[in-house]
């Protein structure tokens, strides 16, 4: 990596791991619940996620001196609903199974706390570049936590993985379900999504004891 | 660089700001509204395939005839298109256009229905789209039925039900459920019904016209029998004139 200086490398690492925006800083969580009952559709949403806060990052970097402080949450906001729109009207004419998937998913990468998060946070302050590097090392921390939770709701879940079936057939009972395995249907709700965070928030810091916070 | 605190700044900024995005999303949408629209066109045409079996399914999942040989198949096989307008069946080659969401919305005089008729190895498909709610928003889709009222194939869609839950009505199995059950009792409509507890998981019973639910969705799957129901029975009068 000798592209990148140290400090760079920390902005696109550190949020992978002991920054994460999930779970460490606990912003988009909303959108974590509710489309990881798929492995498929969390690994499209934390693309998504890469292009619009990536982008985003470096269009509000590069605005950051003009825009007046006074309605900067708004233009934020403008900035992320219009590229949100324009992944969603390209997906529709390019990628139209995709977009069909994605359906609702796209529009709520409006709502994700994430993005105006890290405008607010870094891209108002720092360069474009450093801002585009931040940008996709945060959606890559949100993908990630993504694909984990999605990866355990779909496989316990439904028994698939990205469609396939990959514990066997529930109804015509071979695979593990031949000895009587079931489904855990409960998996599929979001609730379950919740607790499979709370999970890996609980690995992850009895593994770094330095993320504790004190009370 | 200006003072940025300004009263007059901010609102300069702001109008050009509205004025740039604005343009850049009109721009946007305008140069591929073309695409989309080409898209949803052929989505129409593969669903309405699709719910009389021309598709390219191999096990367990849902494939459409693709979109570049979509509108050949569909020109083989759909042999007559027909829009349903105050009693009155006329044959109209674009019906598959129309917006079924917007004529059930109108007048029963002024409502067109539109209505297909397919023709695969020798049997005649009489292809009935449907429109309804599901939990969070819209359901569609379309309803096959040979000459006894017979389910031949569906096809669900819809437009945000619960990934894992309601949005599987759009899976093979339970789509595959329909195929086979009977929209009559004797003579009289009795619709299909996506039924809990009917002790008939793998759906062997044809003739009761119930079809195994899906864990978890009770309202889309309420939503579904709700749809066929209404929106097939406005149908099965002209039906009877049709015949079949």
């Amino acid at each position: 990596m000798a592209l990148l200086s140290k400090k760079d490398r920390g902005l696109i690492l550190d949020p992978l791991a002991d920054n994460n925006p999930i779970t460490i800083q606990v912003l988009g969580i909303c959108s974590a619940l509710a489309i990881t009952a798929q492995l498929k559709a969390s690994i499209v949403m934390g693309i998504s996620v890469m292009f619009v806060l990536g982008v985003g990052n470096v269009v509000i970097s590069l605005m950051r001196n003009i825009i007046p402080s006074k309605i900067r949450i708004i233009v934020q906001l403008v900035v992320v609903a219009a590229l949100v729109i324009i992944v969603d009207q390209v997906l529709k004419a390019f990628a139209y199974e995709l977009s069909k998937t994605l359906s609702v998913f796209v529009g709520l990468i409006i709502t994700n706390c994430i993005i105006m998060g890290r405008f607010e946070a870094f891209a108002l302050g720092n360069g474009p570049w450093r801002s585009f590097l931040d940008g996709i090392g945060n959606a890559a921390g949100y993908a990630l936590i993504l694909v984990v939770v999605g990866f355990f709701r779909e496989l316990l879940g439904s028994g698939t993985l990205l469609g396939f079936k990959v514990l066997g057939d529930p109804i015509a009972k071979t695979g593990l379900y031949a000895i009587g395995y079931e489904n855990n249907g409960f998996m599929l709700l979001s609730p379950m999504a919740l607790i499979v965070v709370g999970i890996i928030i609980w690995v992850q810091r009895a593994r770094n004891k330095a993320l504790i916070e004190e009370n | 660089m200006a003072n940025t605190d300004k009263n007059s700044y901010t609102v300069i900024f702001a109008v050009v700001m509205v004025l740039v995005v604005g343009s850049l999303l009109a721009f946007t949408a305008s140069s591929l509204k073309p695409a989309i629209t080409e898209n949803e066109r052929f989505e129409k045409q593969q669903n309405i395939l699709y719910a009389m079996g021309i598709n390219e399914n191999v096990e367990g999942s849902v494939n459409f005839v693709p979109t570049n040989k979509v509108e050949a198949e569909f020109g083989k096989y759909i042999k007559e298109q027909l829009v349903i307008q105050n009693g009155k069946i006329e044959k109209d080659s674009s019906a598959y256009l129309i917006n079924l969401k917007q004529e059930l919305a109108k007048d029963m005089s002024e409502r067109k229905l539109p209505l297909f008729v397919g023709e695969k190895d020798g049997k005649d498909y009489y292809i009935i789209p449907m429109y309804g709610k599901g939990l969070w928003d819209a359901i569609w889709g379309f309803i096959a039925l040979d000459e006894n009222y017979v389910v031949q194939g569906v096809y669900f869609d819809h437009k945000g039900e619960t990934p894992g839950l309601g949005a599987n009505i759009k899976e093979r199995y339970f789509m595959d459920d329909f195929t086979g059950e009977e929209i009559m009792a004797d003579t009289e409509y009795e619709g299909i019904t996506v039924a809990k507890g009917n002790n008939d998981p793998l759906n062997e019973r044809k003739d009761d016209g119930k079809v195994d639910a899906l864990a978890g969705a009770t309202i889309t799957g309420n939503g579904v029998t709700a749809m066929i129901n209404s929106t097939v029975k406005l149908y099965i009068p002209y039906l009877k004139d049709l015949k079949i």
